[in-house]
């Protein structure tokens, strides 16, 4: 590597923070020039995640030391197989939720291009570092950015729920911050491939910290990812965030996870000597719990984003359970599984911002009343065939593709994914009873969301005459178009995603290369 | 000595700031975190182990020994971790601010004084 090249694990890091400074110092006024500058930033990141991607692929994790200075001492950044992908999938959501957003939410509030772009930059540094307090401080930037987007458009139930949210993240900023320095204290070292030596060489008198410092940080991971019982915050901040920045906000519960399965696995696997006990059944119990609150919050609710945000919560509830289980097959399957939820809610997010702002605004009350009391209309006015716009119909097919997606359904990688994982499960030596629950509500999550989804479904597009006044633009049709046909390649390619996934997590579960590559 | 002043200072600021966390009303809660962060921060500095009249600079003129000098990686995080908190409660300050102007209360959930 010469040149450029040997840059890139850098480059998604500062390009987003080059062109959120840009966007910063135009006017907002300009509203093509942001723009124009905004999609090339998004553009080169695409093309930098996909470089990434391309060369990470060799197999060699591609470490890029700041300044310089050698491993332990200095700060790394790592990109290997996992980083890049999902590197490349925070990329493709944010060039989402610009297309989305371009039609009508860039102008609801100040900087709103600056601050997707800030929002890029700290989830590709938290994908991409090797240090434990730079994953510290991206969360902080991602967070930061995050208050913003929340805050976009402002409104009283925004402002509401972005203070829960607010409150809630830097409550889990300082358990991350005392987890960072407990680790410190007992180690000495910040760099995580060091200190994938140096946790089995601690003292047993300080194994308890030690393990206290790990459990801290991952509550703070968990925050993040919306474990039950810590997510109460999630649904409604998701659910009144203006919809790009909800569908964004899809890939930061990913963070979360990516951190907890990339350090459990570096601290307490098997190449750190331990047997990966610690936590398992917290994270297998905690997950289980989370699905079928997530679940039952899906099956439960009335109101669309809220859907929304419920099949996110369950999802995470999915990963988590089945990182529980620390074998490289169901880890595999599981990280098919979060490519496709997080396509799927994020498009989801969008669509329901789209059908909400078309339905009447009495419609739901209307449609409430007409299951309880039947359809109230004048008697004798006879319909002659019904005529959906081809924009309502178009909404339709891409909220049950949709639906079919999030509950794992043919053909979509929905249904890949969650029977990958089926089958990683159950071919694992010792199928316990915690398989079982997890088999078990997987199928009712599934199922949760076919019969929210078709009530849900029923009530919005088969509703009499309610539906004339479709109001989508093309960019925003592109946007959920856009995510819906990431899903399907997912599903075309799926063949060559699993390997390049099996080796993404043969890598996190035995890192030789990855700590000979920080540590050399 | 040392140790037990720092340990009570730490645990008296992270008591009083949990306590106000868990209150109703938006600015407790913002000092509560302000305590919090002041304990953590506090707390950051600490596990550089405590020394007295030790620089944290190295003097590169003569030979180096380690032992004669405390620690600088704690203080360097502490100082990043002081200057996020304060931004991040600037940040709440302002949100608190006009959650009070849209919802009329203080109250963390934007409800009434006589139902909180």
């Amino acid at each position: 590597m010469s040149g450029w090249q040997q840059h890139l694990p850098i480059i998604p890091v500062v390009l987003p923070l080059v062109f959120a400074a840009t966007l910063l110092v135009i006017d907002e006024q300009r509203r093509i020039w942001k723009r124009s500058v905004s999609l090339l930033g998004l553009l080169l990141l695409l093309a930098s995640a996909l470089a990434l991607l391309r060369d990470a692929d060799a197999g060699i994790p591609l470490v890029y030391r700041l300044g310089g200075w050698p491993a332990p001492f200095g700060i790394v950044l790592v990109g290997d197989r996992l980083a890049a992908l999902m590197v490349l999938l925070a990329s493709l959501l944010g060039l989402a939720a610009y297309l989305f957003s371009c039609a009508r939410w860039d102008r609801a509030g100040p900087r709103f291009h600056c601050l997707l772009h800030a929002l890029l930059m700290g989830v590709n540094g938290a994908f991409l570092t090797g240090d434990l307090f730079n994953l510290f401080v991206f969360f902080e930037v991602l967070l930061a950015a995050s208050y913003g987007l929340a805050l976009h458009g402002s409104g009283r139930a925004r402002v509401q729920a972005s203070l829960h949210y607010i409150i809630v993240n830097l409550v889990a900023s300082l358990l991350f911050l005392v987890g960072v320095s407990l680790i410190y204290g007992m180690t000495g070292t910040l760099n995580m491939a060091e200190l994938s030596v140096q946790v089995p060489l601690v003292a047993a008198a300080d194994q308890p910290l030690l393990l206290a410092a790990a459990a801290l940080l991952g509550m703070a991971f968990l925050i993040k990812a919306g474990i039950w019982p810590l997510c109460f915050w999630l649904p409604r901040s998701y659910a009144t965030a203006c919809a790009p920045a909800a569908a964004l906000f899809a890939i930061l519960t990913k963070v979360g996870i990516y951190a907890v399965l990339r350090l459990w696995l570096l601290f307490f696997g098997g190449a750190a000597g331990g047997d990966g006990s610690f936590g398992r059944d917290w994270l297998v119990v905690l997950g289980l719990a989370t699905l079928a609150f997530g679940a039952l919050g899906v099956f439960g609710t009335r109101d669309l984003s809220k859907f929304a945000a419920f099949s996110l919560i369950s999802s995470c509830g999915t990963l988590l359970a089945a990182i529980g289980a620390a074998q490289v097959g169901v880890s595999t399957a599981a990280l098919y599984y979060l490519l496709a939820s997080t396509l799927g809610v994020s498009a989801l997010f969008l669509l329901v911002e789209v059908i909400e702002r078309s339905r009447a605004p009495d419609a739901d009350i209307r449609a409430i009343t007409e299951e309880t009391y039947g359809s109230f209309e004048s008697e004798g006015f006879e319909e002659v065939g019904v005529a959906i716009p081809a924009t309502w119909a178009l909404l339709g097919i891409s909220f049950i593709v949709c639906m079919l997606l999030l509950a794992g359904l043919p053909p979509m990688p929905g249904f890949i994914g969650k029977l990958a994982l089926l089958d990683a499960l159950l071919g694992l030596p010792v199928v316990g009873p915690s398989t079982w629950v997890l088999l078990t509500l997987l199928m009712l999550s599934g199922l949760a969301t076919v019969i929210a989804a078709s009530r849900i479904g029923v009530r919005i597009f088969w509703a009499a005459e309610q539906t004339l006044s479709v109001r989508i633009s093309r960019g925003e049709v592109m946007a959920i178009l856009f995510l819906l046909g990431m899903a399907f390649v997912l599903v075309l390619q799926a063949g060559r995603i699993m390997q390049y996934l099996e080796a993404a997590a043969q890598s996190l579960h035995a890192p030789v290369s990855y700590l000979e590559g920080v540590l050399p | 000595m040392n140790e037990i002043v720092i340990a009570l200072a730490i645990g008296v600021l992270a008591g009083a700031g949990t306590w106000l966390l868990l209150r109703p009303r938006t600015f407790q809660v913002v000092i509560g975190l302000s305590l919090l962060s002041n304990a953590v921060n506090l707390f950051i500095f600490s596990m550089g182990r405590l020394r007295v009249g030790a620089a944290p600079i190295v003097d590169g003129s003569m030979p180096v020994d380690p032992a004669q000098y405390a620690d600088p990686l704690p203080q360097a995080l502490v100082l990043t971790a002081i200057v996020i908190s304060f931004a991040m409660t600037a940040l709440l300050v302002v949100v608190l601010l006009v959650a009070r102007g849209l919802a009329g209360t203080d109250h963390v959930d934007g409800r009434g004084a006589d139902e909180a």
